[in-house]
């Protein structure tokens, strides 16, 4: 198992964000995570990558226990993860952003290498020709692909995608689903928060779906999408329960 | 695996745009820097001008420690009030080896070596807070310092340390050290300009300055955030450090009040923004041309009281206007530039 998550939760004062999540992560897959908002995906995240530690339970990842240790220590050891509100150093140019990845990632090249790697990164991604500007003129669009170029030039094993496709217009979104899956081919592992089913149904290969911080389902898309649990917790939000309804 | 994604992503690239990391010492930008201070600097030893050495002097211990903050400053992003803590204190190290019978260049490495050690010390303690509350903790150990030196008996309480006029014997007498302590600064200077240059274009510079655009992102990309920032620290320490040793030596004495001047670390945030911050040149044109104001308002009746006070509204112009400074906004307003201004 690439990742072991045991029974972890998180409060935040009175404000349970995780009940007692656990699963466990095969290396090569890749793992949906939804729910409907304020359920606690991200918090998710933040736990596992270590940004704050889990008030009771346990993360593994590659076999070592990680539980307490730093966002930098985890990202030594080959995880990324991309933001869902992005994050870019505007005034570093878009290739400095991603040599920072490149650099300081599991592999930490030096800085020559990891402008190779950044460029060859930035090709892949479809952001070459804005290598030499400044991370912050980017549209939001250009900076989730930038957010995602950073994680990739770590070369990570384990990726955390916190919703790369929202904001994306349709055929945007259709090319982002291939590069994942290209990630994917490449023996990637990814756990990916995502809003849009349709796109989650052609990739994930297991569902899991958090509501006020508990597993309340897991399994392939087709048998997530079709669990009462999961379409009543959608229920209050129209718009994605009709998007289920779709997608199933 | 590894060797499967890098051949997965190796798609079509441009070649040759690496060279970016490449040719630190082939930048024209650092040269001329490194020229017009080295001209400046030699042209009181060739006019043999003692008046102008002292004018220069002042000059090139600005740029020294303009350059030395804006690493910290500048690249990483933390502001800090109480520079001068480093200055003092190597100075008053210096000044107590050197009364003692210690050479100078023993004592001046000393002076940074105190001074880094400080700057480590107070590192692992102090970077924990950020923003507005590490500018504040900045100002309390200058304070603090200062407090205790006045305090310490074998750095001479509030009186200080005096050198004796012996101590200069073994450098050919009082004038010709005051020469050798101007050859000494100038070559600081330059060393200060070229690591500032270094640590920008180094892949720990890269650690820093993503620290400076967000300290969060940075960690979750793998910048050990606590150790870059204490060697930030450190690095922008030392040079202060042992510029302080020379400038006291030259002096012939330090006191508390003298080494720990709060508003002089304040006219060094003014040099470097002024200049531009997280740039190279930025500094060194910021403590020329503000070295250059100050001394044309300390000479003028009207504004002699009030320099202090124009610096102020100098920062404040500044912060409001062109927080970029200078040569930051020459570098947004014309990015062919980027490459020429380091």
């Amino acid at each position: 198992m690439l990742l072991h998550v045991h029974n972890v939760s998180k409060s935040f004062g009175g404000l349970q964000a995780l009940n007692d999540v656990s699963f466990e992560l095969p290396e090569g897959q890749i793992l949906g995570l939804i729910g409907p908002n304020g359920a606690g995906k991200t918090t998710l995240f933040n736990v596992i990558n270590c940004v704050y530690p889990p008030t009771t339970g346990r993360v593994t990842f590659r076999g070592a226990d990680v539980t307490g240790k730093k966002p930098y220590d985890v990202s030594r050891m080959g995880m990324a993860r991309t933001h869902q509100i992005v994050r870019p150093l505007s005034e570093l140019t878009v290739r400095e952003n991603v040599m920072v990845g490149a650099c300081y990632g599991g592999n930490g090249h030096r800085l020559r290498e990891a402008a190779r790697i950044a460029d060859e990164v930035l090709a892949f991604i479809g952001l070459g020709e804005r290598a030499d500007q400044l991370a912050g003129s980017l549209n939001v669009a250009q900076k989730k692909r930038l957010e995602l170029a950073r994680a990739l030039a770590a070369r990570p094993q384990l990726l955390l995608l916190d919703e790369v496709l929202a904001g994306l217009n349709p055929s945007e979104v259709g090319a982002m689903v291939e590069t994942i899956r290209h990630i994917r081919d490449t023996g990637v592992t990814i756990i990916m928060i995502e809003h849009l089913m349709h796109a989650l149904m052609k990739l994930a290969d297991y569902v899991l779906v958090l509501e006020f911080g508990q597993l309340i389902a897991s399994g392939t898309p087709e048998e997530v999408t079709s669990n009462p649990a999961v379409i009543e917790a959608y229920l209050g939000d129209p718009k994605l329960a009709e998007g289920l309804m779709d997608s199933a | 695996m590894k060797d499967q994604q890098q051949s997965s992503v190796a798609l079509p690239l441009p070649a040759g745009r690496a060279a970016h990391a490449l040719g630190v010492w082939r930048n024209p930008g650092l040269w001329l820097v490194l020229a017009v201070v080295g001209l400046a600097g030699a042209y009181p030893i060739i006019t043999n001008q003692a008046a102008i050495r002292e004018a220069i002097f002042t000059i090139l211990l600005s740029i020294a420690l303009a350059s030395s903050l804006n690493i910290l400053l500048g690249y990483t992003g933390y502001v800090s009030f109480g520079h001068v803590v480093f200055f003092g204190l190597g100075g008053y190290l210096g000044m107590y080896l050197l009364s003692s019978g210690v050479s100078l260049p023993v004592a001046v490495l000393a002076g940074g070596m105190i001074a880094g050690l400080l700057a480590f010390l107070l590192g692992s303690a102090i970077l924990r807070l950020r923003g507005a509350y590490f500018a504040l903790a900045t100002i309390g150990i200058n304070e603090a310092m200062r407090t205790f030196i006045s305090n310490f008996g074998p750095f001479g309480g509030p009186t200080g340390i005096s050198l004796n006029f012996a101590v200069y014997k073994p450098y050919g007498g009082a004038a010709q050290a005051l020469w050798l302590t101007y050859y000494s600064l100038l070559i600081l200077t330059l060393v200060a300009i070229v690591l500032s240059f270094q640590i920008k274009h180094s892949k720990f510079g890269l650690g820093l300055r993503a620290i400076r655009e967000d300290e969060d992102a940075a960690e979750v990309m793998g910048v050990v955030t606590p150790r870059a920032k204490t060697w930030a620290y450190v690095l922008s320490a030392i040079i202060p450090g042992m510029a302080g040793v020379l400038f006291f030596f030259k002096n012939g004495n330090i006191e508390p009040l003298d080494a720990f001047r709060l508003h002089f670390s304040i006219e060094l945030l003014v040099m470097v923004m002024l200049g531009g911050q997280g740039t190279v040149l930025g500094p060194v044109l910021g403590a020329a041309g503000y070295q250059q104001l100050r001394g044309f308002l300390l000479t003028n009746p009207t504004f002699k009281d009030y320099q202090l006070v124009l610096a102020g509204a100098l920062l404040l112009l500044i912060v409001l206007f062109i927080p970029a400074g200078a040569i930051g906004w020459l570098r947004s307003r014309f990015p062919r530039l980027r490459r020429v201004l380091p």
